[in-house]
C-alpha cells in the first residue's frame, strides 16, 4: 500500500485550522488501509462499494483524500420504509493505517432509521481516520443518528459531516467523542427545504494530552426551518478542546429557529477549552439563541453534595456526568449511555481544580 | 447520646471578624433555637461548623462527641454525624437525590438496599412528590419543596446533630407546619433523638418546632440565652432589647421592621 506522501497540508495560519494540531500532522506515517466497517441489523439497506453519485463538493484535503480513497458503505432506506432497529455499523482502525471511511445515508420520503457509527481501533493504535459522513434526509423522513468515537489515543481523526434535511425532515445528529490524540469533526447542517427541524447534541471528554476541535456550521437557507445544538465538553489533564460554532441564516430562510448552547468543564489547572459561537444572520424574522461556559466544577454545587458526606472526588463525578446528563439523555439507545457513563466516569481523575 | 460543643468560636470572612466567641452546647433530643438580626453572623455560623469554603477560623473549637470537627473536612463532619439543612439548597442538574442518598449512605457505613422505599416513606410523611425523587436535586423545585427535600434527607440520613439554616426562609405555611414538625419528631425520637440547632430570624419556625433553649446572637456573640419564652419576647418587644447599640447601617436595614411581617 502507498504512502500518503504528496499531500499538501492546510497552514495553521487559516482561521479554520487556528487552534488546531495539524502543524503535527505528518501523513507520510500512515499506509493506506482499506478496512471495510461490520454492520449489524438492516443490513438489506447496505452497500459497499464507492457511490460518488452527487457528493459531496469537498470542503477542504481531507474530504479530497476520502473520495480519493474511500472505503465506502451506503444506506438507503426507500420511501415510506420504518427501520426498527438501529442500523450499527462499526469502524476498526489498524495500527499505521490511514483510513477513510464513506458512509452515505439516504432517506426516502418519510422514511425513519437510526444509524449508530463506531470508530474503534486496536488499543496503541497509531492510525489516521478521516471518515466523511454524508446524509440526505428526504421529505418526511426522520433519522437519528449517533457516532461515537472512542479510537485509541495516539489515534487521529479529522472527519466531515454534511448533511441535508428536505421538506418537514427531522434529523437528530447526536455525537460522543472520547477518543484520539486529535480528534476534529468538521459538521454543516443545512435546511434547503421548509419545515425541517435538526437537533445536534455532542459530549467529548479530552483527558492527558488529547485535543478534540469542533467545527459546526448550521446552515439555514429555506423558510420556517429549526436547529438546535448543545455541546458539552470536558478538558483534564493538559487536554484541550475548542468549538466553534455559525449559526448562518440566508436571506430567505424567514421564521427560522436557531440555537447554539456550548459548555465546557475546566477538570484541571493545565487544561484549555475554547468556546467561539458565531451569528450571521440575515433578514430579521428569525428566532436565534446562543450560549457558552467555560469553567471548573460549580464549587457549590461540589459543597452541597459534600456536606451530605460524599466524599470530594465522589461529589465530582457526579456533578461531572450530571453536566453530561442532559446529552446522553437524547441519545436513541439506553445500552450505550450506560456505556458512555461508565467510560466518562473511569476516564475522571478528580481533584484537580479547586 | 451526641453532644455538640461549640466553644469560643471565632471566624473571620476577608478579613473581618464575623464570629467573636460563640458558646453553645447542643445534645440530643434537644432543640436549640439561635435568633438574631440579619448581619449577626448567623449563617457564618452554621457555615463555619459544617466547614464550607472561604472561612477562617481564627479561635475556640467545634467538637462532637469528642472529636474535634474543624480540623476534618466537609464530608467527613456529615459522616461523623452533623448535618446542615441550608438557607439556599443548590441546584445539581443532573444528579438524582436518590443517587446521592445511596452514595451517602454507602459512606456512612449504611445500607442502600431499603433506601427506595425509606425515600417514599419520608416523602410521604413530610408531602414531598414523589417525581421529584429521581429527578435532579433541586432543580426546578419551589422554595417549599426545596425545604421539603432537605427535610427528606434529613429525616434519611439521620445525623446526630443537625443545623437549620432559615428552615424558615421561602416556604409557605403548610411546607413550614410540615417540616418543622417532622423536625420535632426526629428530636423526639425515642432510640436516637435528634440534637437541633435551629438558626433562624423570624420565631414562626418554632409554632412547630419547640426549642428547649433560645439564645440571641448579635454581632457575633451569644447575648442571651435562656427558655422558649425568650422567643414570645422576641416576638413582641424585637431585637432592640437584646441589641445594645445597631451600627447605622443595620439600623437602616429592613431586618427589625421584618420581625412584625409574619
Amino acid at each position: 500500500m502507498p504512502a500518503l506522501l504528496d499531500v499538501q497540508l492546510p497552514s495553521p495560519d487559516t482561521e479554520i485550522w487556528r487552534y488546531s494540531r495539524i502543524e503535527e500532522l505528518n501523513l507520510s506515517r500512515y499506509e493506506i488501509g482499506a478496512a471495510t466497517p461490520s454492520v449489524a441489523n438492516g443490513t438489506e439497506f447496505v452497500t459497499f462499494g464507492a457511490d460518488q453519485a452527487g457528493r459531496p463538493t469537498s470542503p477542504d484535503v481531507f474530504a479530497d483524500l476520502n473520495a480519493e480513497h474511500m472505503s465506502a458503505a451506503t444506506i438507503d432506506v426507500p420511501a415510506g420504509v420504518d427501520v426498527a432497529e438501529p442500523i450499527v455499523l462499526v469502524h476498526t482502525a489498524v495500527d499505521g493505517a490511514a483510513e477513510f471511511p464513506r458512509t452515505t445515508i439516504r432517506l426516502g420520503a418519510n422514511a425513519r432509521c437510526t444509524v449508530i457509527e463506531r470508530f474503534t481501533s486496536a488499543a496503541g493504535a497509531q492510525a489516521f481516520v478521516s471518515p466523511l459522513l454524508s446524509i440526505d434526509a428526504g421529505a418526511g423522513s426522520s433519522l437519528t443518528y449517533l457516532a461515537v468515537n472512542d479510537v485509541d489515543e495516539s489515534s487521529w481523526q479529522i472527519g466531515h459531516q454534511l448533511v441535508d434535511a428536505g421538506r418537514d425532515a427531522s434529523v437528530s445528529l447526536s455525537t460522543i467523542t472520547l477518543g484520539g490524540y486529535y480528534t476534529r469533526v468538521r459538521t454543516e447542517v443545512s435546511s434547503r427545504e421548509p419545515g425541517s427541524s435538526i437537533r445536534q447534541v455532542a459530549l467529548y471528554f479530552a483527558a492527558g494530552d488529547q485535543m478534540h476541535d469542533f467545527r459546526v456550521i448550521q446552515n439555514h437557507i429555506a423558510p420556517h426551518t429549526s436547529s438546535d445544538l448543545l455541546f458539552k465538553g470536558a478538558v483534564q489533564d493538559t487536554a484541550r478542546s475548542v468549538y466553534t460554532g455559525l449559526i448562518s441564516i440566508g436571506e430567505d430562510a424567514k421564521g427560522t429557529s436557531a440555537n447554539q448552547t456550548n459548555r465546557n468543564l475546566t477538570l484541571s489547572e493545565g487544561a484549555w477549552a475554547e468556546s467561539v459561537p458565531n451569528l450571521d444572520i440575515r433578514n430579521n424574522d428569525v428566532r436565534c439563541s446562543h450560549a457558552s461556559t467555560v469553567g471548573p466544577i460549580d464549587a457549590e454545587q461540589r459543597y452541597y453534595l459534600e456536606s451530605r458526606g460524599l466524599p470530594p472526588v465522589v461529589a465530582e463525578r457526579l456533578v461531572v456526568l450530571g453536566f453530561f446528563d442532559e446529552v446522553l439523555a437524547q441519545l436513541p439507545e439506553g445500552d450505550i449511555v450506560n456505556e458512555v457513563r461508565a467510560r466518562v466516569a473511569s476516564k475522571l481523575s478528580l481533584g484537580g481544580v479547586q | 447520646m451526641s453532644t455538640l460543643e461549640i466553644s469560643g468560636l471565632r471566624a473571620e470572612v476577608d478579613g473581618k471578624e464575623i464570629l467573636r466567641g460563640i458558646d453553645l452546647t447542643v445534645r440530643s433530643g434537644e432543640v436549640h433555637a439561635v435568633m438574631g438580626p440579619n448581619g449577626a453572623g448567623k449563617s457564618t455560623l452554621s457555615a463555619v461548623v459544617m466547614g464550607r469554603p472561604g472561612y477562617t477560623v481564627t479561635g475556640g473549637s467545634v467538637t462532637l462527641d469528642g472529636v474535634d470537627m474543624l480540623a476534618l473536612s466537609t464530608w467527613e463532619r456529615a459522616v461523623a454525624g452533623l448535618h446542615l439543612i441550608m438557607q439556599y439548597p443548590t441546584e445539581v442538574p443532573g444528579v438524582a437525590l436518590s443517587d446521592v442518598l445511596g452514595e451517602a449512605l454507602h459512606y456512612r457505613g449504611r445500607d442502600a438496599n431499603g433506601l427506595r422505599d425509606l425515600l417514599r416513606d419520608e416523602a410521604d410523611r413530610i408531602g414531598f412528590d414523589h417525581k421529584f425523587l429521581d429527578r435532579p436535586l433541586n432543580v426546578d423545585l419551589s422554595g417549599g419543596e426545596k425545604k421539603r427535600n432537605e427535610t427528606l434527607q434529613l429525616a434519611v440520613l439521620r445525623p446526630r446533630i443537625a443545623i437549620l439554616d432559615e428552615l424558615d426562609s421561602g416556604l409557605d405555611i403548610d411546607a413550614l407546619r410540615d417540616c418543622s414538625r417532622r423536625v420535632e419528631e426526629l428530636s423526639n425520637d425515642a432510640t436516637q433523638p435528634l440534637g437541633v440547632l435551629a438558626i433562624t430570624h423570624y420565631s414562626r419556625l418554632l409554632n412547630e418546632l419547640r426549642p428547649d433553649h433560645v439564645h440571641i446572637l448579635a454581632k457575633g456573640q451569644i447575648v442571651t440565652s435562656g427558655g422558649p419564652e425568650l422567643a414570645a419576647v422576641l416576638e413582641s418587644d424585637g431585637y432592640a432589647a437584646f441589641v445594645e447599640e445597631e451600627e447605622p447601617a443595620e439600623t437602616a436595614s429592613s431586618a427589625l421592621d421584618d420581625l412584625f411581617r409574619m
